[in-house]
């Protein structure tokens, strides 16, 4: 079962350059998995050293904020879209 | 070494931006296509870690960047921010946040005055960052001019 995977402009050099791309599992955490074994460029920045998901990365299954759902054991389907997008920070100090 | 080549009022944007929201952090988005940045576009800094330090875009203006990014024919490239009353180079708060492959623009804004714009992109294994050549800024502070002789 492949699920579409929306990917955001600064991650496309690791995925072909490609929009849109697909992968497999039963949740988002297994979705996860098979994209960064497809794209392991990715890996580096969607995860911390400590394999968690990194804060700034978002993580939307069609609409809803995956952290209002069942974080990455939520269930997903071939029918859904998760979209990887940014939030972008920074400052002074 | 990459590079930023600002078009035509780009650097200036970015320049009234900062001191507009001085003492606070300005950010916006880079759009444009390779490395050359044709629109600089504001968007609001909606942290809640005290904007005089901080910035953060939040997911939904991300979107909507990159939605212009299309409209306007070209590509989300980075964005850019302000440190007031700090040097134009990027924090460790900074490398801890950053994405790949963009183009972050710093400007330095000291007591309400835009100073020193550097660039910088992310190293591939994210240790730090890696200064870039940014052109087209006319400020002086930026780009000493040349002594002039005779």
């Amino acid at each position: 079962m492949a699920t579409k995977i929306l990917i955001p402009t600064p991650l496309r050099p690791y995925t072909d350059k490609q929009e849109a791309v697909e992968a497999s599992g039963a949740t988002i955490g297994e979705l996860l998995t098979d994209l960064t074994t497809r794209h392991p460029g990715l890996k580096a920045h969607l995860y911390n050293e400590q394999g968690k998901l990194r804060s700034f990365v978002n993580l939307y299954l069609n609409d809803e904020d995956i952290r209002y759902l069942q974080k990455e054991a939520t269930p997903v389907s071939a029918s859904d879209t998760l979209s990887i997008i940014p939030s972008v920070a920074g400052g002074s100090r | 070494m990459r590079r930023s080549d600002l078009g035509p009022g780009v650097a200036a944007a970015i320049r009234r931006h900062g001191e507009e929201t001085f003492p606070h952090e300005c950010c916006g988005a880079l759009i444009g296509r390779d490395d050359r940045v044709t629109h600089a576009v504001a968007l609001p800094n909606t942290t809640e870690e005290g904007p005089r330090r901080r910035f953060l875009v939040r997911p939904s203006d991300y979107q909507m960047a990159e939605k212009q990014a299309s409209a306007l024919g070209g590509e989300l490239l980075g964005f850019y921010h302000s440190h007031p009353d700090h040097p134009a180079r990027p924090s460790q708060f900074d490398l801890d946040h950053a994405w790949p492959n963009f183009h972050y623009v710093i400007v330095s804004v000291m007591a309400g005055v835009s100073k020193v714009m550097t660039v910088w992109f992310l190293k591939e294994d994210r240790s730090s960052f890696d200064e870039g050549e940014l052109n087209g800024d006319e400020n002086p502070d930026s780009h000493p001019a040349a002594s002039v002789h005779g």
